[in-house]
């Protein structure tokens, strides 16, 4: 068994809460990037242009890309042969509370979601996963709400067509509208159960989006088409980009179901992993 | 503000005021009860806004805007009472459209998770109500050349039609 102590885990999340608010990852970057030449919408490229500018500025002046730091999403690769001396729990939300504070990142947790009151920097949600060898692999990501709020979840049948799947998929993009910040990127989960569909949504956000050997390729890359002849563009104001990439996630499922969820991220999509 | 129209932009200098969801809830239901309002709504722009923490040395953090459907519940309200610019993102319900024009206000869009670049367009921030609701706070802001688009003219013309 190999130790990993608590305190070393909180030291990481910290730096990591700090990178993941506060430097935009370079496939969002470089796909922004991308969008700006490839759009001919003057208003969407002046959109697009202040995006960038405003990754860089925050990079430069260490302020946080969007003033929503989200809410502290940990996902966790625990090797089967590490062993955690200490606290895990405590000691992630010790390391988020600790980087939210150093970041002056904002407090948008409340302790109570029905009485609300003070707000807080945590508590973070923590994934966890099993997985062979000895390392932890700590991943970071401050999911803003304005566009979790438009996550959608469907019970298919078995039996239903591609196409059913693929228009629920856009629809849900066609109802986030302007609204979250596009461009977006849209995860997609599917299969597993209802809870876990929309577990796999939020997981494909944190695929890299060059991943060439993705066996939904062709799929992402028709969604991703189909969604940006919607025509919202940045800011909802149109263009070509409505979304800058379509990630899938899939489980296997039960034979009397195939759920579908999407989880639609805003343009400052934000993570950031380590591996200890 | 009157002769603003759907899809200009305009560069704002002058006094905006931060509210969202909780400072709009509280807002509403001083109104409602003929209570004395903590700020002046009178001509207010209202700023849909909850800034992170300001950094040592700083003005203000990261203060873009936050979706405005979400205060459109308790906007008509604000609007009787005297506001007459809003700053947010995003589609307003045909209530609040309504209200607009029938007080000749304005709702005006800004450039979207991009609070970074927008803080260096705030020359001054204070908190001006509400201090308990912390990011939720109403802050005073003095700012300078706020790009703005506007989304919704005093006529009722809406950027998304």
């Amino acid at each position: 068994m190999r130790v990993i102590r608590a305190e070393k885990i909180s030291q990481v999340i910290s730096d990591l809460c700090l990178e993941a608010n506060l430097v935009l990852r370079r496939d969002v970057l470089s796909a922004l990037n991308k969008a700006y030449a490839q759009e001919t919408n003057r208003q969407a490229k002046d959109i697009l242009a202040a995006i960038v500018k405003n990754a860089r500025l925050a990079k430069k002046e260490k302020l946080a890309i969007c003033q929503d730091t989200g809410l502290p999403c940990v996902f966790l690769e625990i090797g089967q042969e590490a062993m955690v001396v200490g606290d895990l729990k405590k000691a992630i939300n010790k390391g988020v509370e600790a980087g939210y504070k150093k970041g002056s990142l904002r407090n948008s947790i409340v302790r109570d979601p029905l009485a609300r009151g003070k707000s807080g920097y945590q508590p973070a949600l923590i994934h966890t996963d099993i997985v062979p060898g000895n390392k932890l692999k700590i991943t970071v990501m401050p999911k803003g709400f304005g566009c979790e709020n438009k996550t959608q979840l469907k019970m298919f049948k078995p039996t239903a067509k591609i196409e059913e799947i693929k228009k629920f998929i856009v629809d849900a993009v066609k109802t986030a509208g302007p609204d979250a910040c596009p461009p977006y990127v849209v995860g997609v989960g599917i299969g597993g159960s209802a809870d876990y569909a929309v577990f796999l949504a939020k997981k494909a956000l944190l695929k890299k989006f060059k991943v060439q050997s993705s066996k939904f390729k062709v799929l992402e890359n028709d969604l991703l088409k189909q969604v940006n002849q919607l025509n919202i563009g940045p800011m909802g104001l149109g263009g070509k980009t409505t979304a800058l990439a379509v990630n899938i996630e899939t489980y296997p499922t039960h034979i009397a179901g195939l759920p579908v969820a999407v989880n639609i991220s805003c343009h400052a999509l934000r993570s950031a992993t380590a591996v200890i | 503000m009157q002769n603003l129209k759907a899809g200009e932009k305009v560069l704002f200098s002058g006094t905006i005021y931060t509210a969202r969801d909780q400072a709009h809830k509280r807002l509403a239901e001083a109104i409602k009860k003929h209570q004395k309002l903590p700020i002046d709504l009178k001509g207010a722009i209202i700023y849909y806004c909850g800034p992170t923490k300001t950094p040592k040395g700083k003005i203000i953090g990261s203060c873009g805007p936050t979706t405005s459907s979400r205060m459109d519940e308790f906007t008509p309200a604000l609007l009787k009472a005297g506001v007459r610019g809003m700053i947010g993102k995003g589609r307003r319900a045909k209530e609040v459209i309504a209200a607009i024009k029938k007080y000749k206000a304005v709702y005006f869009l800004t450039y979207a998770g991009c609070g970074a670049l927008l803080a260096r367009s705030v020359k001054k921030a204070k908190i001006a109500a509400y201090k308990d609701l912390d990011p939720e706070a109403i802050l005073k802001l003095e700012v300078n050349n706020f790009p703005l688009i506007v989304g919704i003219d005093a006529k009722g013309r809406n950027i998304y039609d």
